[in-house]
């Protein structure tokens, strides 16, 4: 039932059970099965889909047809939708507005965020209370979606790039994590620090920060895949249509099946099947995030838990 | 770098006492700097660094959190948007109708239509999404080899990371009018099926694409109690004779009493937000009938037709009924004797 792993001494291969301790009963065979089933089943529900996404992207237009649709065993490859998409025009645009507002953003908001948490972290400085409170409150209410928008069209916000990262700049619940972090480092060594000189932006600098890398690596983490997928808001603020990030372009392309600007033709001459159009756009949009999840993975249990269960 | 002069207090070298974030918030056990004494000059001198660090956060906060609190004035006026290009001046001009909007959301049956849907999917969610993340963690829990667990928890929570415009062109491909389930069905003969836009099955398939994306991730917080349950309550219940499944019962299960208590409360409390990005994105494929929660309904009147006073009043109907949930599911946690969002 539990996992005990902790035994060094005598190190097993890396893929094999390790010892199983004395009062545990053998697991049965068919509970043992069962078990593979169903975490089998778990994991090709995620990946089978994703599979079929890639390998459709990546197929000619023949292939394409000769599946009749999607396919799922792949006939050679090719990489003609991607060169298509990133040749110039819409997709390519959207994509280096999505990278570039994921790269603002996300350093706009790590240093907000990590700024407040620190200040938050010497409990009994001045103001400490209050200032804790502020953010707590907003966890429990939201203002409304049209008082909001009415509000931040007002601030002239519309049609530019700062209405995709002020309005949602922070979450109040990564800077308690953040902040709860912080609390934990030794005081001893931030006392010797200041003893030594350092002033606050140092000691964060050069002690705080240095020591919570796996927290900071979470938190980036989060606020990068929100800039990365959020479509709502440049929904709501962007009329242009060339100003749009990927998700959005992502929406006129799959879900209202238009041919991206720029396309129509090579769709329509025949050496592009639209359907690997959609799928690359779709690969485009989770290859980031696929990529770069997996090397944070470690850190996600000690991230969460600091905030989420007392939090 | 300049830095204050005052002396930080001794309390605060004192070994750091672990804590946490909502219990610190709300009555503060970590010990005090000794602010006692000093006098409130001397207190700024000494902070005014860590004031101005959280200075930009608590800015934001109140430009885009608080100050939107003041235009819900909008739900009492006949909002006119085209009197000034600048929404403040409008709200200024706009005349006040007192509860008009209110009465018209009370007699629109479109209003009520989407609070039943609302409703529905919040049921629906509750019965066939929540029991899964305490399933699959139990799962994972069970596999004792470190690499198998670490790839199956990797694939799991990749979709959490993924985008709802993504997850549902996903499912597009795969269940929509021309995707992998209707290919196959009619290359065998059949009649092709969409499902994305039959509107009888909507609660259903939107539960399904929250379990593909945030099931995995659910798991988290499940395994994070389990690994908390020392090895010796097993061992003593083995001794006792109990078997694998007498275990699970009576050690595993109430490990995770509190952890389940208080995500139901939290999801309890959210009762009326029941997925606005996702059920946005599909609202056109199966129609208002059956796509239409309260967040889309102030959407569609507010940012389509253009209808702010209308839609502002049903958004606040929202939010004041929500903030009385939590608190009513917080109330309800703690005469459970479980600790709830919030402390006592």
């Amino acid at each position: 039932m539990t996992a005990v792993i902790d035994k060094p001494a005598n190190k097993p291969r890396r893929w094999a059970a390790p010892e199983r301790p004395a009062w545990e009963e053998e697991p049965s065979k068919a509970g043992l099965a069962g078990k593979g089933i169903a975490l089998t089943f778990a994991c090709l529900a995620i990946l089978f889909p994703l599979w079929i996404v890639v390998v459709t992207s990546l197929s000619s237009r023949k292939t394409i047809d000769e599946a009749g649709g999607l396919v799922m065993v792949p006939k050679g490859i090719t990489f003609i939708a991607y060169e298509e998409l990133l040749s110039g025009g819409q997709v390519t645009r959207a994509t280096i507005v999505s990278i570039l507002v994921t790269l603002v953003g996300t350093l706009f908001s790590m240093t907000v965020s990590v700024l407040c948490a620190y200040g938050l972290s010497r409990s009994g400085s001045l103001g400490h209370r209050w200032i804790l409170m502020t953010l707590l409150a907003t966890m429990f209410f939201s203002a409304g979606l049209i008082p909001t928008y009415l509000l931040v069209q007002s601030f002239g916000l519309t049609d530019t790039y700062l209405a995709l990262i002020l309005p949602s700049a922070i979450s109040v619940f990564n800077i308690l994590v953040l902040r709860g972090f912080f609390m934990g480092i030794s005081q001893e060594l931030i006392d010797s620090a200041r003893i030594d000189g350092a002033g606050d932006l140092r000691i964060l600098w050069q002690i705080v920060m240095p020591l919570s890398r796996a927290v900071l690596a979470v938190i980036t983490l989060f606020y990068a895949v929100g800039y990365w997928s959020a479509w709502f808001n440049a929904s709501l603020y962007l009329n242009q249509q060339d100003m749009m990030p990927l998700q959005n372009v992502m929406i006129q392309l799959v879900q209202k099946q238009e041919a991206p600007v720029g396309l129509g033709q090579a769709i329509k001459t025949g050496q592009l099947s639209g359907l690997a159009i959609q799928m690359a756009v779709m690969v485009m949009a989770l290859l980031p995030v696929a990529v770069l999840s997996p090397f944070v993975q470690k850190h996600f249990k000690k991230g969460m838990l600091t905030g989420a269960i007392k939090g | 770098m300049s830095h204050s002069t005052v002396p930080r207090s001794k309390a605060e070298a004192s070994t750091p006492v672990k804590t946490t974030v909502a219990s610190d918030g709300a009555t503060g056990p970590r010990e005090k700097r000794g602010s006692g004494k000093l006098s409130l000059r001397l207190r700024f001198r000494r902070d005014r660094v860590l004031l101005l660090m959280t200075l930009p956060a608590v800015l934001l906060l109140l430009v885009f959190n608080y100050l939107p609190i003041l235009g819900n004035i909008v739900a009492f006026q006949d909002y006119d948007p085209y009197i000034s290009d600048n929404g403040i001046v409008s709200m200024l001009n706009s005349p006040f109708v007192g509860m008009e909007n209110f009465q018209r959301i009370f007699e629109d049956s479109a209003f009520w239509n989407a609070v039943e849907n609302t409703l529905v999917l919040f049921f629906v969610q509750l019965l066939l999404f929540f029991p899964i993340p305490i399933l699959l963690a139990l799962l994972i829990n069970s596999v004792v080899r470190p690499r198998v667990r670490a790839f199956a928890q990797a694939v799991l929570y990749l979709p959490h990371f993924f985008s709802w415009v993504l997850v549902i062109a996903v499912f597009q491909q795969m269940f929509g009018g021309a995707g992998m389930l209707s290919q196959l069905l009619r290359q065998n003969g059949y009649d092709g099926l969409d499902i994305m836009t039959n509107p009888d099955t909507f609660p259903f398939l939107l539960t399904a694409q929250s379990v593909w994306k945030d099931a995995g991730w659910g798991i988290i917080i499940f395994l994070a109690a389990l690994a908390s349950v020392s090895p010796d309550l097993y061992e003593a219940a083995a001794m006792d004779g109990a078997g694998r499944w007498r275990r699970m019962w009576h050690v595993t299960l109430p490990a995770l009493r509190p952890v389940i208590a208080l995500l139901l409360v939290l999801r309890v409390g959210d009762a009326l937000t029941v997925g606005f990005e996702q059920i946005l994105l599909q609202r056109d494929g199966v129609g208002p009938g059956a796509g239409e929660v309260l967040d889309t309904f102030v959407w569609w009147n507010g940012v389509r037709n253009q209808d702010f006073g209308y839609a502002a009043a049903a958004g606040l109907v929202k939010g004041v009924v929500s903030i009385g949930l939590v608190l009513a599911a917080n109330k309800v946690a703690h005469l459970m004797g479980e600790q709830g969002v919030y402390k006592k």
